[in-house]
């Protein structure tokens, strides 16, 4: 393992994140990892990490570090000013390191959360199965806590490939300050008549109030019909249920949160999770009603996305191998079978 | 009360890759006994595409994976599951006994939900350390276990105030419930005394003591006997 970041100021609230802790729920330990899996999968993809390489979740604002080892890093998410030794330096790409170096991530233009991958991915303990922080429990990640300045990370064994991934620019989210949501009615959807077109038709605004655990909204109160109860037996939350308790302000539950016993008016899709992880405070949330149906398509189209985006930047990746073999790019020949074959190899090398 | 048990099991919609199977609308050992046996049935099963079955009081929580399952496919399968239930073999609980010092430093609320329930403090250890109590699911915190059969003599309104720290192994009641802290945090339950015990250790190769549908005894212990199991527990 090797030494790859001194961090010389930590941000708000740093921490490490996988994929996630799976399979201890039924033991009252809920996933945790990226809340934004989206943008944090790129991350991993741009330095040639698999998806579940551990990096850097960056909320509201980014770390300093001091960079120990060769390595390649990529920053998604959020949009936050980037630069290295005060050069600004280009989000949603794949940008080569050098010891000495300082990495400086400020504070978000848009969007909520970045992440900071590093090729090799960062190298905390395994803790049941993933490298995820889980605050509540003090346990994964660096100690169990968010970054504090004078920590050091280490890196996984290996070397950088150092090929220029990017993403094309189109593929690139933005994060506008009017979100959508598309959300599935249920669990407890028939605790509510009046109270679902109050859910459906009016908006929201994104409280201070919002962590790993949930994001709490303001706007006009959800009421029960009254005959029900106030609240159910206590039952296991899934990263989406949006919880209505007793002030009527809903609550869209994340990735470290258990167990709860308010009703769930709906549950926002998995594809819009990483929507609910870069909302900041004051933006407007509207919820749009979705089947099943339509949810799971939308999740296969979210999948087939990812993979073109990784095949787009294996594509891109081949091109600067290909520049790197010859000297002068102007003489490749598109149509020479040596170049296609390489292509193809690149193309679906894993 | 086994009348608000289901004849048929309701399905609800737990956004994209859940689904809330339940089995009744109450907290019965009759009710918790079909969440134990479709635990067990699904889980030996090994259902394609189904990633977890977390229990709960009275229902089990499938959580799947879209590009493999969806609801219409799960649901007649729980269904027919769910027919022959009552013949399905689900192991035998297993008994945890959770050794408790009460009173003192180690349950400073003792004194009050004794008071509360116009008993002696004697009362209260009896009283908490005689069921079996059914371990009915695990949450809140990693491995905290939320049990049945606390007897109606013990039964004390939360804090007013909750503590800031509670430490780990902390033993409390809130209103007909009682349970263990596994980690230290922060809690509105009247403490009654503590467990050297850890429920939970990530470090250790199993790292939950305790399993939804298993029991629970708790045994009470000297300050002394805290003290040696206390160091006995770091030494490991």
């Amino acid at each position: 393992m090797t030494d790859i970041f001194n961090v010389l100021s930590p941000g708000a609230y740093t921490t490490v994140q996988d994929l996630g802790r799976f399979g201890w729920q039924p033991f009252g330990v809920p996933p945790s990892g990226m809340l934004d899996d989206f943008a944090g999968r790129i991350a991993n993809m741009l330095v040639g990490n698999p998806d579940s390489a551990a990096l850097l979740e960056l909320t509201f604002s980014g770390p300093t570090l001091k960079i120990l080892a060769p390595a390649s890093i990529a920053l998604t998410g959020a949009d936050m000013p980037f630069s290295i030794n005060g050069a600004p330096a280009a989000g949603w790409c794949a940008v080569p390191v050098q010891p000495g170096d300082t990495v400086t991530v400020g504070m978000a233009r848009s969007g909520c959360r970045g992440y900071l991958a590093v090729s090799q991915g960062i190298d905390v303990p395994l803790v049941m199965g993933s490298r995820s922080c889980y605050v509540g429990a003090a346990i994964g990640g660096f100690n169990g806590r968010p970054l504090q300045a004078g920590d050091c990370l280490r890196r996984g064994p290996g070397e950088a490939d150092y090929l220029a991934r990017r993403v094309p620019a189109e593929l690139v989210p933005a994060y506008p300050s009017e979100i959508t949501l598309r959300a599935i009615p249920g669990p407890q959807d028939d605790f509510f008549d009046h109270g679902l077109d109050v859910f459906f038709n009016t908006s929201f605004t994104v409280s201070p109030q919002a962590d790993r655990m949930g994001c709490r909204l303001q706007g006009s109160v959800i009421s029960q019909i009254e005959a029900m109860p106030q609240s159910i037996i206590s039952e296991p939350s899934l990263p989406g249920g949006v919880q209505i308790p007793q002030d009527g302000q809903p609550i869209i539950l994340l990735s470290e949160q258990t167990v709860g016993g308010y009703t769930k008016i709906a549950t926002v899709i998995s594809s819009d999770i990483p929507r609910v992880a870069q909302a900041l405070p004051g933006d407007r949330i509207r919820f749009e009603r979705i089947d099943i149906d339509a949810a799971h398509a939308v999740y296969h189209r979210q999948t087939s996305l990812l993979e073109r985006i990784r095949n787009e930047m294996k594509l891109s990746a081949a091109e600067q191998r290909i520049r790197r073999d010859r000297p002068d790019p102007v003489a490749v020949d598109w149509n020479s079978q040596v170049v296609v074959d390489k292509l193809i190899h690149c193309l679906y090398q894993t | 009360m086994d009348s608000l048990r289901f004849d048929r099991p309701k399905f609800r919609l737990a956004g994209d890759r859940g689904l809330l199977v339940e089995f009744g609308d109450a907290i019965t050992p009759e009710i918790n006994q079909s969440v134990r046996a479709m635990t067990f049935a699904l889980e030996t099963a090994a259902v394609p595409g189904v990633r977890e079955v977390i229990p709960t009081y009275r229902s089990v929580v499938v959580v799947y994976d879209p590009l493999t399952t969806n609801p219409s496919l799960l649901s007649p399968l729980i269904l027919s599951l769910h027919e022959g239930l009552a013949r399905i073999d689900t192991p035998a609980p297993k008994e945890s006994v959770i050794p408790v010092c009460y009173g003192g430093e180690y349950g400073p609320d003792i004194a009050f939900v004794a008071e509360h329930n116009h008993i002696g403090t004697d009362d209260v250890i009896r009283l908490h350390s005689e069921p079996s109590y059914p371990i009915y699911m695990l949450g809140f915190s990693p491995g905290f276990p939320f049990l049945g059969g606390l007897s109606e003599k013990l039964h004390t309104p939360r804090l007013t105030s909750p503590r800031m720290r509670v430490l780990a192994g902390s033993v409390g009641i809130a209103n007909n419930q009682t349970g263990i802290y596994p980690i230290a945090s922060p809690g509105g339950w009247q403490l009654i005394g503590r467990s050297p015990v850890r429920l939970f250790d990530p470090e250790r190769p199993d790292p939950f003591l305790l399993r939804a549908g298993d029991t629970l005894r708790f045994e009470p212990i000297t300050p002394d006997e805290y003290q040696r199991r206390a160091v006995g527990d770091e030494h490991d």
